[in-house]
């Protein structure tokens, strides 16, 4: 049999054992939990909800699969597999509004518009994300503090109900289902299209500066000084104590303004080939990384023309990266944490996370701007968002993310649902008191795992 | 659905504007073909029997970059309405350079094990209608001593197999017409490029046991193009194929016979 080529190894739905065609078990990009499911893959948008009709258990439109947790997941439901549905349907070059069907990733939209000069308005740090799973979750990226959400900058979309109806939203039309979607976590219809307002760009290039910072306070001077750089975010190593506490590099950029070649980018090659062991990661294999990783930018400051990229996408040039935590997966922990309390909390985070000697190999630090969602459940609040992973380890990864998770609480922040396998019932509902309208608005044939998890509501 | 501009400036590879029929547009292999088409600024007719299946992928196809692309709405099984189909594309094209056959269907293998009819359409529908849409073809290309007929058969023609031999025998029998209709006419400066896909992922084979492995459509549509455009006669895709068939059709039969292929 051939082997799958790169490109459809980009599906990180992956059936996890022999099991009967359609049936099978998935799991996300955190590789926890695994869950049965049924995955019917939608080619055309016609064809829903025609291909639901006589389904007698709950259904969730899905993408790529590269959430972390159970928002893409639905226990022995069925998964309405959306990637085949990827068609343009309209793009005006004057203004850079791209119409799609929701199937479409980011990544194709990119090979698409950049060799035409337009970019992403707002991209996550992954290309291989669809565009109905950016508006479901309503991602942010590098320029949160400029752009905001994505939600932002899709000016309209066509939602379908299980019942049939079909609902054009946007700003003016539908203005609640519109407001409910973005950030909606698929929960109320399967978006069939969206416009999407791509910005123009003259280079691949990103003029990009990584900055060496050690500790908080200078970590927030340099937010301070990069305000008007439109791309901001720095990796922060979490497992060093003393005077190395907190230290990292921030790393900015803005699009290159010199004309260049506009050519498409190559597919990737590397595959990481299999699952690493479980012992592979542990503390200090993680905090040699780290220091590596701090001490690859040798100066204190580093001034390049970077490609896009490896500035946007550093881990999707090995795809399946996931594998490197074996089997039993990974624990993301996202929070934002408003400004009055984010220099505290965050310090206060980071010291639990070094205390608890649980390795995590990506820390992911950033200040959130003040530009609002459309989307009534957006993540994103003006304050710190920090971005951790932890290996899973059953006795002790729960019990420190429950901790953190409280203590985000505490500091009157929140968790990304997108990035969530494990915050309580009672967490989300005091994260997010206005999941009770999204419960209003939900498609009563949808719901996820992430959804009857949090709220125990069964479709 | 959208009032916005529906064109837009293509980066195009290859220059002039390649004048392309493409008959069973919306089969899975066909709609990525015809993407890399587009976006090289071909001019593209495209056939299919649905509607809506067919008004989705032109959409997408004129965003991409094709320089034009109009589209008739038929039943290919229909051969009366063959050859009024063809001359209205070639009048709307102004020329053709390449006919691409790409419909068909995989059938029930089983219920035509039991059922006459059943095995009739699916011969009808992969065998009857191609070689009345590429007997007309030929013919206006050998006129004007220059063309390409492309045409998707399967690796499933090289030799019969208990599991699907009826759809099997459909491909083995158009394999066997174009090897035949090259012989005659490659020599007046058509090219017959007979394609060979195995099993790959599309509409078609989704939910298929396996399909997870199946191949890539887009790398598959990457090989036609490049087949087409380098004038080749056969085409295995992936290559793998090419060497498996060899020794599938060199098992003796005593031997072919029991296994459960």
């Amino acid at each position: 049999m051939p082997t799958a080529s790169p490109a459809n190894q980009q599906l990180s739905f992956r059936s996890t054992g022999d099991e009967p065609a359609g049936k099978a078990s998935f799991e996300s990009w955190g590789r926890y939990p695994v869950y049965r499911a049924n995955i019917i893959p939608l080619h055309w948008r016609t064809d829903y909800p025609g291909i639901i009709q006589n389904l007698h258990s709950g259904i969730l439109p899905v993408g790529l699969g590269r959430s972390y947790g159970d928002v893409c997941l639905l226990k022995d439901g069925n998964l309405i597999a959306t990637p085949a549905m990827n068609r343009m349907i309209a793009f005006d070059p004057e203004t850079g509004l791209l119409t799609a069907e929701a199937g479409i990733s980011l990544a194709q939209i990119l090979d698409f518009a950049v060799p035409r000069g337009f970019f992403l308005p707002v991209t996550p740090g992954t290309k291989y994300v669809t565009l109905g799973g950016a508006i479901a979750n309503d991602i942010h990226g590098k320029n949160h503090h400029i752009a905001g959400t994505f939600g932002r900058h899709v000016t309209e979309f066509e939602l379908v109900r299980s019942d049939g109806t079909v609902l054009r939203c946007s700003p003016n039309e539908n203005r609640e289902f519109y407001a409910m979607t973005i950030g909606g976590l698929g929960l109320t219809g399967l978006i069939r299209w969206a416009t999407l307002r791509l910005k123009p760009i003259v280079s691949r290039a990103i003029d990009y500066e990584g900055i060496q910072f050690h500790g908080i306070d200078e970590f927030l001077a340099l937010t301070e000084a990069s305000k008007d750089i439109e791309y901001t975010v720095s990796w922060v190593d979490c497992t060093s104590t003393g005077k190395n506490f907190c230290r990292g590099i921030f790393m900015q950029g803005d699009h290159s303004p010199k004309r260049a070649p506009l050519e498409p980018s190559p597919e990737p090659k590397l595959v990481f080939p299999f699952d690493a062991p479980g012992f592979a990661l542990n503390h200090l294999s993680v905090a040699a990384f780290n220091t590596l990783f701090f001490h690859k930018q040798i100066k204190k400051r580093v001034v390049t023309l970077q490609d896009y990229e490896p500035f946007f996408y550093p881990l999707d040039k090995v795809l399946h990266w996931n594998r490197m935590y074996g089997k039993s997966g990974l624990l993301q922990f996202q929070y934002a944490i408003p400004w009055d309390n984010a220099r505290e909390g965050t310090i206060a985070i980071l010291k639990e996370v070094a205390k608890s000697g649980l390795a995590s190999f990506l820390a992911v630090l950033k200040a959130f701007g003040d530009v609002p969602s459309p989307g009534v459940m957006s993540f994103p609040k003006p304050g710190i968002t920090l971005a951790l992973d932890f290996p899973i380890k059953p006795d002790k990864s729960f019990p420190l993310f429950e901790r953190l998770a409280d203590m985000t609480l505490e500091f009157g922040g929140r968790l990304y649902p997108a990035k969530d396998a494990a915050m309580t019932a009672v967490q989300f509902q005091a994260f997010y008191p206005q999941w009770e309208q999204l419960a209003r608005f939900r498609d009563p044939m949808i719901t996820s795992s992430f959804w009857e998890r949090v709220t125990g509501e069964q479709s | 659905m959208n009032q916005m501009a529906t064109t837009s400036a293509a980066p195009n590879h290859s220059g002039a504007s390649r004048k392309i029929l493409v008959l069973g547009a919306t089969s899975g292999i066909a709609e990525a073909t015809c993407r890399i088409w587009a976006s090289q600024g071909a001019s593209l007719f495209l056939v299919a029997r649905n509607p809506d299946k067919l008004a989705a992928v032109a959409a997408d196809l004129r965003a991409r970059g094709a320089a034009l692309v109009d589209t008739a709405v038929a039943d290919l099984d229909d051969t009366e309405q063959h050859a009024a189909l063809l001359s209205h594309a070639v009048n709307s094209l102004q020329g053709l350079d390449v006919a691409y056959l790409a419909h068909g269907v995989l059938g029930d293998q089983s219920r035509a094990e039991q059922d006459f009819n059943t095995a009739a359409h699916i011969l009808h529908t992969n065998l009857m209608a191609p070689v009345s849409l590429v007997t007309w073809l030929a013919n206006y290309f050998v006129q004007r001593r220059n063309g390409v007929i492309a045409v998707l058969s399967s690796v499933a023609g090289d030799r019969g197999r208990k599991s699907n031999y009826v759809y099997g025998s459909s491909k083995a029998g158009l394999s066997a017409f174009l090897a035949g209709l090259r012989n005659r006419i490659d020599r007046e400066g058509v090219t017959v490029l007979t394609i060979k896909p195995g099993p790959t992922k599309t509409a078609m084979t989704a939910g298929m046991k396996g399909s997870e492995k199946f191949a890539d459509v887009n790398a598959v549509a990457k090989s036609i193009v490049k087949a087409i455009d380098s004038r080749q006669d056969n085409l295995y895709v992936p290559f793998q194929w090419q060497p498996i068939m060899f020794i599938i059709r060199h098992i003796p039969e005593r031997v072919f016979k029991k296994l459960n292929l």
